[in-house]
């Protein structure tokens, strides 16, 4: 290899480190108050439910599917909360993830036994799945008082905010499952050659329902870890363009869309990107407009770099 | 013919089943819905039809090539605002602005996913950001509302009649017969079939697949665009919040039409019958007085369900 060719490889592999380390080298001199306690911790606590969410879709992606539905899965839980939070919160939360098993579930049964594309299965709920959770609602935003499920998104552990320890607790799991286990070897498999995964035995259905599911349940997490700092339960903007946003960080962080390869830490990082981006253009009084044609740009960017040579 | 293969049979039965579901729906809500089938109930369904059909015959082009295009939700907005805020200096800027600019991402769309192998999605997705972020740098982040004077000619584009029906039905069917007629008697549809079919071997006979590539994606903003001029016609006004979530409307459409997203096969009647149904389908909804507007999602999201699925098990 020439070192054109090496140094092009490692900028394809580790860019997103490179942009994390330069932005935060940008804003500790360039950004007033950056450098706090109290800023990194809003930073993380509004990055968490973005990374939940993300680290299924970087498992959807890596067996070369899409879950558009996340987002419709987040309201979902949303809606279900207050009608179980009377029984208690643990019942609201469990009922709540069980939402999003079930939609998982429902997913997975479309793409891998009814073989309908991913982005087309998961379409169905993503239109259908915010209607049904106004419907449960009956399209109202309700106040939630239940001290023990607020906390859930107001309280620390250990000085950390309990939703960012979720959070890195989830990562490290994804991480565990995603490289130390057969299914995650299975996964990456299925995800780079379906029908040689299928031919040399793989579980090729039991594996994608499984990732989907999976998907589905993390996605309800962050719906009710959001749900509880929003105080409130609101299916109409809970999770909106959410499938947007985890894409967005799965890929920037170098995880490919043709499947085959997930990176999990790089999905951590493309959500602290997009996060820092975000607050960077908030902190220098950049309007809306000028920020969302800056992550464009920096999609496009982080895509052409990591992007497969013909 | 006198002996039809299995598949031909199929793919009949893919082809007219949404047309078969079209006329059965049409024809129960007739039956039980007494207002469903005034002519003025008609007239509103056909128009609230036309600026969604017009979308969707690009995407319609963008998926059959394999491509998909998220971009024009925002895009349709953006052709709105434009359209409006030249409307304040005559017919032919209020027309040919948005055209131009939407043209112009399409075609920045195209070049970037032609020429650089990056997948369509996620460049798509990234002008769906540009263009919402262009809109907002344009309405002064969303504040303004521009207004279409109401005695132009531009604002009779949109709300101008023949016979009660509104000019952009007319001009949403002339597009999608026109559509129709260059997918499947010019090269150029024949390059789009062979693009989506099996790219490899296309490139490998000389199709121009990066040019075909181009032009869908062009062509596809350059609808929206138009469709977002139409819109703000009808409206007289630049509605800043409109097209969220459209792209989604449109591809719906067009796989409840028949297309398939793997690419190479579709048909522009398919898509005008998949407009048909949602929009029946959500005017039906609408009658039902008892029925909350959430149900329309729900019932959306499961009738493409059921299409899909329905697609999926004839195909086997």
């Amino acid at each position: 290899m020439t070192l054109t060719a090496t140094r092009t490889r490692w900028l394809q592999d580790n860019g997103v480190y490179v942009a994390v380390v330069a932005l935060l080298l940008f804003n500790a001199v360039f950004t007033a108050n950056f450098l706090t306690l109290g800023n990194f911790r809003t930073q993380l606590v509004q990055a968490a439910p973005v990374l939940i969410v993300a680290l299924g879709m970087a498992l959807v992606i890596g067996t070369e599917g899409v879950d558009l539905s996340v987002g419709a899965v987040m309201a979902l839980a949303a809606a279900i909360i207050p009608l179980y939070l009377g029984a208690g919160p643990v019942p609201a939360v469990l009922m709540a993830l069980v939402a999003g098993l079930v939609a998982g579930l429902f997913n997975g049964f479309l793409v891998a036994k009814v073989g309908i594309q991913p982005i087309v299965a998961t379409l169905a709920l993503l239109v259908g799945g915010r209607g049904l959770a106004l419907v449960i609602a009956n399209g109202q935003l309700v106040g939630l008082h239940d001290p023990a499920f607020l906390a859930l998104g107001t309280d620390d552990v250990l000085g950390i905010p309990i939703s960012v320890l979720i959070a890195v607790v989830l990562a490290v799991a994804v991480a565990a499952l995603t490289n130390r286990t057969t299914f995650g070897r299975q996964l990456v498999a299925v995800g780079g050659n379906r029908r040689a995964a299928a031919l040399a035995g793989l579980p090729v259905d039991r594996v994608l329902i499984g990732v989907y599911t999976l998907c589905g349940v993390l996605a309800a997490v962050s719906g009710v870890l959001a749900t509880s700092r929003l105080g409130a339960s609101d299916p109409a903007d809970m999770g909106l363009l959410m499938e947007l946003s985890a894409i967005t960080a799965v890929v920037v962080g170098g995880t490919p869309l043709t499947g085959g390869k997930v990176r999990v830490l790089g999905t951590v990082m493309g959500v602290v990107l997009m996060q820092l981006v975000r607050a960077t253009l908030i902190k220098h009084d950049l309007p809306d407009s000028i920020a969302q044609m800056i992550q464009a740009a920096i999609i496009v960017a982080a895509v052409y770099v990591a992007r497969e040579r013909r | 013919m006198t002996t039809l293969t299995a598949a031909t049979r199929t793919k009949v039965l893919q082809r007219q089943g949404s047309a078969v579901a079209l006329v059965l729906v049409v024809a129960v809500s007739w039956l039980v819905f007494p207002r469903f089938g005034s002519l003025d109930n008609l007239r509103d369904l056909a128009l609230q039809g036309s600026f969604l059909a017009v979308i969707a015959l690009g995407m319609t082009f963008v998926i059959i090539t394999g491509g998909i295009d998220l971009s024009v939700g925002s895009v349709y907005a953006l052709g709105g605002v434009l359209a409006a805020w030249g409307s304040q200096h005559g017919f032919l800027v209020a027309l040919a602005l948005p055209l131009v600019v939407c043209a112009g991402i399409g075609l920045v769309n195209g070049l970037l996913i032609a020429r650089t192998n990056m997948a369509p999605f996620i460049v798509t997705l990234a002008s769906l950001l540009f263009a919402r972020g262009l809109l907002l740098v344009i309405t002064d982040e969303g504040a303004i509302t521009y207004q279409i004077p109401p005695d132009s000619a531009f604002v009779e584009l949109g709300r101008g009649t023949v016979f009660g029906f509104g000019y952009p039905i007319f001009v949403a069917a002339a597009l999608c017969v026109l559509g129709g007629a260059v997918l499947n008697r010019t090269s150029f549809g024949q390059n789009v079939f062979a693009t989506g079919g099996a790219e490899q071997s296309a490139i490998l006979m000389g199709v121009p697949v990066a040019r075909t590539k181009i032009g869908v994606y062009t062509a596809s903003g350059t609808l929206a665009g138009l469709a977002g001029a139409l819109t703000a016609a009808y409206l007289q006004s630049g509605v800043t919040v409109i097209g969220v979530g459209t792209e989604l409307d449109a591809i719906a459409v067009v796989v409840i039409g028949g297309t398939l997203l793997t690419g190479g096969t579709g048909t522009v009647l398919g898509t005008v019958i998949g407009v048909g149904l949602i929009k029946v389908i959500q005017n039906v909804i609408n009658q039902i007085g008892t029925l909350d507007s959430n149900y329309q999602s729900v019932v959306s999201g499961v009738f493409l369900l059921v299409v899909v699925v329905l697609q999926r098990v004839l195909r086997r």
